[in-house]
């Protein structure tokens, strides 16, 4: 991925900067779309995988495939637009986006079983 | 024009100072915008840290099982989705420069984005009128911030959608309605991808631990 600045490209080149858009990228991102909502609705819905982990697993697998397809056609993140400064502000983002859930997730976690066994349960689930 | 045309400037060079073409060609505004847009994902990952966090504080009130009806969620799911397509063709037909398909697909795009709000504040009354308010648990608090937060910026991008009808009625596809309708176009996508977290981890993961 070769990096240059913004500034740097012809106002002619609308393809860099805003992505050149085509109705069978839309079409096929919409149809993978489509089938990677359905299906965890439908696994959830029908109660088809029994066990709950590997549902869930398989559910949020569906999710990070359906973002990676609308990033792709729809926002059309790619190492070409804008010289490639979009796709290092995405992947940036993700890597915070990741510290800000995942690193909440596990504090509280063990801040809730760290806490003396008289007040189990009082920040979670009140009675 | 009285004046002697010698004491006009030969060129309006001086106009142009500012950095060349960017202002017009939208690839500065263009950058600008999707900054914007992952600061707000990080706002919406705050809230789904704080929903992640709060997702089993249910004291003693009532559980996802019991709150959520997935037919509905399903349905409003797909409304969006659908949104996304025809937000998309009007970017087809805007790059085509064809004027009137780009209205209409974005009336539509904006109806659609109306259904998906209305149907959410169903939902919200239902939740609501069943005793399920946001002063109920830690849980529902972080469920309505969270899910509250998505469908205003679902409101503000219909919002938007009128605001550029109106402008495209006024003065069509020149390259400041081309910018803005790419920015617009960012958006949209983007509340589709927020989306696609809510349902997953609010809606589904809610109901596949807690029923």
């Amino acid at each position: 991925m070769e990096l240059k600045p913004a500034a740097a490209h012809e106002p002619a080149h609308d393809a860099d900067e805003a992505g050149n858009f085509t109705l069978r990228t839309y079409l096929i991102g919409f149809l993978a779309a489509a089938a990677l909502t359905a299906i965890p609705f439908w696994i959830v819905m029908s109660g088809a995988i029994a066990s709950a982990a590997i549902a869930g697993t398989v559910i949020v697998a569906l999710a990070i495939a359906q973002i990676l397809v609308h990033t792709a056609a729809f926002l059309h993140v790619n190492s070409r637009v804008q010289g490639g400064w979009t796709l290092v502000a995405y992947v940036f983002t993700a890597v915070l986006v990741l510290i800000t859930i995942a690193g909440s997730l596990w504090i509280m976690f063990h801040l809730n079983s760290n806490m003396m066994p008289g007040m189990e349960g009082t920040p979670n689930g009140v009675p | 024009m009285t004046a002697p045309a010698d004491d006009l400037p030969a060129a309006p060079a001086f106009y142009e100072v500012e950095a060349h073409g960017t202002t017009h060609s939208g690839g500065g505004t263009l950058l600008g915008f999707w900054i914007y847009l992952m600061s707000d994902a990080l706002i919406f990952a705050a809230l789904f840290a704080t929903f992640g966090v709060l997702s089993s504080s249910f004291a003693g009130g009532p559980t996802p099982g019991e709150l959520f009806d997935l037919r509905v969620v399903a349905a409003n799911t797909a409304v969006l989705l659908v949104s996304a397509l025809t937000c998309g063709l009007a970017m087809i037909a805007l790059q085509a420069g064809k004027l009137a398909a780009v209205r209409w697909w974005l009336i539509i795009t904006a109806l659609l984005g109306a259904a998906f709000v209305g149907i959410e504040l169903v939902e919200f009354r239902e939740l609501v009128a069943e005793g399920a308010t946001p002063q109920r648990s830690g849980y529902l608090s972080a469920f309505f911030t969270l899910v509250g937060t998505h469908g205003l910026h679902v409101t503000f991008g219909v919002v938007w959608i009128v605001v550029m009808l109106v402008q495209l009625g006024q003065r069509g596809l020149h390259a400041e309605n081309r910018r803005r309708l790419l920015c617009l176009a960012m958006f949209w996508h983007f509340l589709d991808v927020i989306w696609i977290g809510v349902f997953t981890f609010v809606y589904l993961m809610g109901v596949l631990r807690w029923s």
